[in-house]
């Protein structure tokens, strides 16, 4: 390619020039892979702690998925592995509600928020707008840190007396508040609290990090409607998280005082285990709305990211431009001002004014729409491709379909007629696993899959891969297809036996083979994980600077970029990321200067 | 592909520069400066929801009507508060005229107002050290209300729980205000002592 020969001869010509002979000084092993602060460090730091969150996340949520599906069995190992939680070889119940309290926080903030989030912003931003690095590599490399510390603090959690907090990811008080409530309401909750500060720390730092990279970095020719749209998706969200997180940590410092300092902001006139507590005037409600106020942006910040990398890939393996770039933006950003507008749909059965009730519903149903927008761009990006099936290709395609699977389900629950008899039940369970969960870990299997080759230099194994993704489509919505079923039969979620239930006592079976296919499916997961780590080492080398014939910046700089990603100058940019097929031309980079007679995007 | 090359355009949002002129530090500050009124956003609109939602509510004008050496029945409503708010409100224009002053280039007056920020912001926090010393002795802490309300009613902690939380938190932030402005005298000074000419 021509391209790569005058790029090959710019750095030869600029080399003893560049600004950039600092980075050729040798590091320790300390400052190199520990305390890194180069943005692709920082991101690969993020995804493998990602992993070992993902793994932990989804083992806990094998256990308790024994106990819905078997809890009439006893299995005398769990006894063996977790002691008095698993005295008996069942799962105690104080045990299996903070498994599932804890399985929910670190799959949403610590794995979909982290690991998603922290990965790709950090290793994609400065490589895909032209950047040496973050604007600021010292507090990209403490949002790494504060987010480690939280992840410790709230592993350690587990080696209390007492156990890990037990009151649900949502933490709504009386049962955050009092640690009388329940042994998980202790110290457990004090460390979940320590744990998610550190966490919305980390994500500040994180987030003005790649607001301000992106605003102010892009090399030249990098206008913002020449972003990739991966970009837009990690900025926007970060747009996002810097918005509403402080709400969340206002509404944590309100219940921190009701914890240790005697206030009653979410706290009246409360009687608990026959003692009548002090207490008076506050309102469990006024938490809610804080944690919502975040905790809806929160779920568009999991997806946002997933979404932009889902598009990039799509285009590249369709070799078509992405249809509807602008509309792809503009979605993105209507989805940004109306997540902070929908909040109160989770809150439709606290005694909201059904008028109020009726407003949310509104623009509930409203947000829908620019996310079917975008379903509608990938599908036409899709029509008529050559696709090429990598394994990160399927990956994207397989988040498009769960998306709509989930996305439509959430439309019934937008709706409070219908939310009202199905709010709080699997129904839920169904909605937002599939739409955000699955769908998210989908957006980040394509990510992995996809830039393996600039993190590792080299390949995943792409049969290892296949096989994954079918594993975990198949199993994805064989668990949680039936469980709409359930939360239609009025199945109420965070339940630790159901058979005591006349009503229930027909999911029995059902319930088993959910947990059955749990097993399996996790277990797949290892395939990913063993792919991940083998190939790391002994993949198959990447001997093509631009493996996937890609038009973005990343697959200009050497194999293996050092810290300062390009040895030479920064190249400019001169077209959008999406000229692919473009007058019979498969690909176009963005370093390709646009021809006298070359129409312009 | 032809060999002639089109002119690429130069626009503010084009590449290669910053959109609004500035260095990311300011970019990131701006953010956060938007992030933190969502902190205190939320923290105030919890108090108003509240508020409203409360049968009564103490009198402002009995609650805050006292002054530093003032006698006990000292009777000056919302006068010693009103004093607070006018230091904080000085002590922010003297900032920008410290930083009016740096965009000058005359390093002089950058340490004067900088001098004068941190002294407004450390009378503020003595202020505030004394009222709440003083809402203290009166009974007033995070869950205790000796204040009734307008209409004598005895009224619910509500009142007292959000003055002292949201005024604490403020006055955290002020106190950060006056250590970063400390670091930032330090600097100039070693940068006037030097006769260095960046700022
Ligand atoms: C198509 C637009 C969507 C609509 C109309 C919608 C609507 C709703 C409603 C009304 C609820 C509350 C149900 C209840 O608790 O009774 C809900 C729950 C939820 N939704 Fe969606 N949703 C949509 C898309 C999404 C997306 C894209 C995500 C994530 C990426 C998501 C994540 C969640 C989560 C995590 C919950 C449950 C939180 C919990 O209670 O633990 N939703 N959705
Ligand atoms: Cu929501």
């Amino acid at each position: 390619m021509s391209h790569e020969v005058v790029l090959q001869a710019d750095v030869a010509g600029v080399h003893g020039t560049a600004h950039h002979e600092e980075h050729h000084h040798k590091q320790s092993f300390i400052t190199k892979y520990v305390f890194s602060q180069d943005h692709k460090i920082i991101g690969k730091q993020f995804l493998i702690t990602g992993i070992i969150w993902a793994i932990l996340g989804g083992f806990m949520s094998v256990l308790f998925r024994l106990q819905l599906g078997f809890p009439d069995t006893t299995f005398p190992w769990l006894e063996t592995v977790l002691g008095k939680w698993g005295k008996g070889g069942h799962i105690a119940q104080e045990a299996y509600y903070s498994l599932t309290t804890i399985h929910g926080t670190v799959m949403v903030f610590f794995v979909l928020t982290g690991g998603l989030s922290g990965t790709f912003a950090n290793f994609l931003i400065p490589l895909q707008i032209g950047a040496r690095d973050m604007a600021s590599p010292l507090m990209n490399m403490l949002s790494y840190w504060f987010f480690l510390l939280a992840s410790v603090v709230l592993l350690s959690s587990f080696f209390l007396e007492t156990g890990p907090f037990s009151g649900g990811w949502t933490a709504y008080p009386p049962l955050s508040a009092l640690g009388q409530a329940s042994d998980g309401s202790k110290q457990g909750m004090d460390m979940w609290l320590t744990a998610l500060v550190f966490f919305v720390v980390s994500q500040l730092l994180g987030g003005l990090n790649y607001i301000s990279t992106v605003l102010n970095m892009r090399t030249k020719g990098m206008s913002m409607t020449r972003m990739p749209l991966s970009v837009w998706g990690v900025f926007l969200q970060a747009v996002l998280g810097v918005l509403s997180f402080p709400v969340l940590f206002a509404g944590f410092i309100l219940l921190i005082f009701d914890r240790h300092f005697g206030t009653s902001f979410y706290l009246s006139d409360i009687f608990v285990a026959g003692q009548i507590l002090p207490h008076e005037g506050g309102n469990a409600i006024l938490y809610q709305h804080l944690f919502w106020f975040l905790g809806h942006p929160e779920v568009y910040i999991v997806i946002l990211p997933a979404m932009g990398l889902v598009s990039e890939v799509m285009s590249t393996n369709a070799r078509k431009p992405i249809f509807g770039y602008s509309a792809m933006v503009m979605s993105m950003f209507a989805i940004v001002i109306l997540a902070f507008l929908v909040w109160a749909h989770h809150m439709f059965v606290t005694g909201l004014n059904p008028f109020l009730g009726s407003v949310f519903v509104l623009l509930t149903l409203l947000i829908a729409v620019p996310s079917a927008i975008k379903v509608f761009n990938w599908l036409t990006t899709l029509w008529r491709g050559n696709i090429r099936f990598t394994t990160g290709m399927l990956f994207a395609i397989g988040f498009v379909s769960l998306f709509i699977s989930g996305g439509l389900t959430g439309i019934y629950l937008g709706n409070s007629a219908i939310d009202i008899h199905i709010h709080d039940t699997y129904f839920v369970i169904a909605h937002f696993h599939l739409v955000m969960g699955v769908a998210a870990f989908f957006g980040m299997f394509c990510g992995v899959y996809h830039w393996f080759p600039k993190m590792f230099g080299r390949f995943m194994n792409s049969t290892l891969g296949n096989i994954h993704f079918w594993v975990t489509l198949i199993g994805a919505y064989l668990i949680f297809w039936p469980m709409h079923y359930e939360g239609f039969a009025g199945m109420p979620r965070r339940y630790y036996d159901y058979s005591g239930w006349e009503s229930f006592k027909q999911f029995i079976s059902l319930n088993k083979f959910i947990s059955i296919v749990v097993i399996i499916t996790f277990t797949g997961q290892f395939l990913f994980v063993f792919n991940f780590f083998y190939s790391i080492f002994k993949g198959r080398k990447v001997t093509n600077k631009n493996p996937w014939q890609s038009n973005t910046l990343e697959w200009t700089t050497p194999i293996k970029p050092l810290h300062g990603n390009w040895p030479g100058e920064i190249p400019e940019v001169y077209r959008w990321p999406y000229d692919y097929g473009k007058d019979g031309v498969d690909f176009i980079p963005q370093t390709t200067p646009v021809g006298e007679d070359e129409s312009v995007h | 592909m032809s060999v002639a090359v089109r002119e690429q355009k130069r626009s503010a949002w084009g590449g290669g520069y910053s959109p609004f002129k500035v260095e990311y530090g300011k970019l990131m500050m701006w953010f956060f400066l938007l992030s933190d009124s969502f902190t205190f956003g939320a923290l105030l609109i919890s108090y108003l929801t509240t508020r409203f939602a409360t049968m009564g509510w103490p009198d402002p004008n009995k609650v805050f009507k006292s002054y530093p050496g003032a006698s006990e029945f000292a009777n000056a409503p919302l006068v010693f508060v009103s004093v607070m708010t006018f230091i904080l409100i000085i002590s922010s224009v003297t900032m920008v005229l410290a930083v009016q002053a740096g965009k000058e280039m005359n390093k002089k007056a950058v340490i004067k107002y900088t001098l004068f920020t941190i002294i407004g912001g450390l009378l503020f926090l003595s202020c505030q050290a004394w009222e709440w010393t003083h809402l203290y002795r009166e009974g007033a802490w995070w869950g205790r209300n000796p204040f009734p309300n307008f209409d004598g009613s005895l009224s619910s902690p509500n009142f007292t729980n959000f003055f002292f939380t949201i005024t604490g938190f403020h006055g955290f932030h002020v106190f950060s205000g006056v250590i970063i402005n400390i670091v930032m005298l330090i600097m100039a000074f070693v940068m006037y002592s030097k006769k260095e000419d960046i700022i």
